[in-house]
């Protein structure tokens, strides 16, 4: 399948990793990428408190810019992205008036915006129909039980009516990815619940006392790894695990992985090529015993 | 229907301690709701169980209570909908708050909390008092409207994420009384109000993971509302706040370059100077890492995007 390809800006920026693992992915189970390179930051939910239009502009930006590929399907890997663009494409489409008066503000550059493209995180492309029966066929080091934590995080579940592709209250996409790859998904209470990311430079204490909460629930429950398909989220129980230990006074020691990394070690991908050792909790551990 | 088992939060106030779960089996008819169950349990078996209820209509908002780990109205929750994900029923009362028994909690806190957003009109003092009273359109009262159905259950405030992490955030219940005022067309204390907002515990300690908007027996939508305050602050040039100067940041950030660039927006966020050097360890790791990309670029075509920017914040 060919599909418009949005990164967004943290695999561009701090996560390369996901960014390489997605391609990675993407090669071995035959998905053909083509990356909207001209397309712009989604505003990730901190634009929209100040100026709507603009962040509705740059969306309908990139979906024109999909269009113009001939291409109906943009995929991201970033939750938040997911969670931004998803609700601003329903209005685009649903409100005529409204998409007439965005593309006034594209046409000095050449785009329409013509209301024909669907959004769709990696995480749920993989975990229906032809995808999914695509990736079980392909996976070539059986995840052999690994405990695996699903962190679904907020924005790719929340609210319901901006969203809606799965219950929060029972989401089910990357329990039938994890399943696919021979993994047992952990069910734990906090697999739901928000990292703390969006306020880690406003009141850093309370963000790694989330993290540290999320993590902790997980490791209670056996979890060997966690997984998240938020580069956001993974910032946080990552990059700040080490501080959220401090904050909250427990152990967590608990490797943190990009849904494409799992999908790729399962792929028989070499953890150097999806950068593993660019987190900054060792994922040493996953990676024996998978045997990738 | 069948037997359905409850397993009930127990709290005895006069021997205390952390509480304890009981489980009771009760025969369910279809339709019945949490609250009919609680009622059988109460009434036929165990008559200690204490809960608070009144109206039984989802509008006095005394039965909010955690039914499977989510705040939800027993009195509007049909056990028949859980039975399709759940196999028991937990009942635990209202988290963020203290416990007074079994289901019932202390709600001084909220109460508090909803004092201290000013929950009253302020109309201008300049302008002469009407005979009657003072109007609005249909249209001034939309955008008002869901803040002023909340019937003040506290099921966003039970489940809210930035409360259980501290206890000083206002919550989404008082934030969005707050809107009910500052929302109003005569209402004119938006600066008084706001002022207040902004300091710490309000409206930018909030993570938008929208547990609140979820949860809401009245689509009262408080995260929605809570952005809208932000977006109210900004305009009253309220920018001193790291929350203010994040969006600040991120807005100037994508509208030169087309994506933001991560290394720099917490450095202007952030004014502190020892909050910016805590965060130069973990930033000299992530560089170490190759996390931290040293020169950030503008995506090809950027100035089609600072041409959009500049139309539409008008810098
Ligand atoms: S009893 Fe009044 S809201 Fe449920």
């Amino acid at each position: 399948m060919r599909y418009a390809f949005f990164p967004g800006c943290v695999a561009k920026g701090t996560c390369p990793e996901l960014y390489q693992s997605t391609y990675k992915v993407a090669e071995k189970l035959g998905m053909e990428l083509v990356e909207l390179t001209e397309a712009t930051c989604c505003g990730a939910g901190v634009m929209q408190a100040k100026n709507t239009e603009l962040t509705d502009a740059y969306t309908a930006r990139t979906f024109a810019l999909a269009e113009e590929k001939g291409l109906d399907t943009v995929v991201t890997i970033c939750s938040t992205c997911q969670g931004y663009m998803d609700p601003a494409n329903k209005t685009l489409k649903e409100d005529s008036e409204h998409l007439a008066r965005i593309n006034s503000h594209l046409s000095d550059g050449g785009h329409q915006y013509k209301g024909g493209v669907q959004v769709k995180h990696l995480m749920w492309v993989l975990s229906e129909g032809q995808e999914l029966e695509n990736l079980k066929g392909k996976v070539q080091k059986n995840l052999n039980g690994l405990k695996v934590a699903p962190f679904y995080g907020c924005q790719i579940l929340r609210p319901t009516y901006a969203l809606g592709y799965e219950d929060p209250e029972k989401p089910s996409s990357m329990e039938r990815i994890i399943a696919a790859l021979g993994g047992q998904a952990v069910d734990y209470r906090c697999k739901t619940r928000c990292c703390g990311f969006p306020i880690i430079l406003e009141n850093e204490k309370a963000a790694l006392r989330m993290t540290g909460r999320s993590l902790l629930d997980a490791k209670e429950n056996d979890a060997q790894c966690v997984v998240t398909p938020c580069p956001l989220c993974h910032l946080n129980l990552d990059i700040y695990q080490k501080k959220a230990e401090k904050e909250i006074g427990a152990k967590l020691n608990m490797p943190v992985l990009h849904l494409s990394q799992l999908v790729g070690l399962a792929l028989g991908i070499s953890a150097k090529e999806l950068q593993l050792p660019k987190h900054f909790v060792s994922s040493s551990q996953v990676v024996s015993a998978v045997g990738a | 229907m069948a037997e359905v088992r409850f397993n009930i939060y127990r709290l005895n106030p006069e021997t205390g301690g952390d509480g304890r779960f009981q489980e009771y089996k009760v025969e369910c008819e279809k339709g019945d709701t949490v609250l009919d169950c609680l009622n059988k349990i109460k009434g036929e078996q165990d008559g200690t169980v204490t809960y608070r209820m009144s109206c039984r209509s989802a509008i006095c908002g005394s039965c909010a209570m955690r039914i499977c780990g989510h705040t939800r109205l027993a009195c509007s929750t049909q056990v028949s909908g859980l039975l399709e994900i759940y196999e028991e029923i937990t009942l635990e009362p209202l988290q963020n708050f203290p416990v007074i028994k079994d289901l019932v909690v202390d709600m001084k806190a909220y109460w508090e909390k909803i004092e201290a957003i000013m929950p009253y009109m302020v109309p201008d003092a300049g302008e002469p008092v009407p005979e009657k009273e003072r109007l609005q359109s249909p249209e001034q009262f939309d955008t008002v409207f869901e803040v002023a159905t909340c019937i003040r259950c506290s099921a966003c405030v039970s489940d809210c994420t930035s409360l259980e992490a501290d206890d000083k955030f206002l919550a989404p219940a008082a934030l969005a009384k707050s809107f009910r005022f500052a929302g109003d067309s005569r209402d004119a204390a938006d600066k008084e109000r706001l002022t207040e907002l902004v300091k710490e515990g309000g409206i930018w300690d909030c993570v938008r993971c929208y547990e609140c908007t979820q949860v809401c027996p009245k689509d009262v939508r408080p995260a929605e509302h809570i952005i809208q305050l932000r977006e109210k602050a900004l305009n009253n040039q309220m920018e001193k706040s790291v929350g203010a100067r994040h969006v600040l940041g991120f807005m100037e950030s994508v509208g030169h370059s087309g994506q933001l660039d991560e290394g720099k927006l917490p450095m202007f966020a952030v004014k502190n100077i020892g909050a910016k050097i805590s965060m130069v360890p973990i930033g000299i790791k992530m560089f170490l890492k190759g996390k931290l990309p040293l020169k950030h670029k503008p995506i090809p075509g950027a100035e089609d995007v600072q041409r959009i920017y500049k139309k539409l914040e008008g810098e």
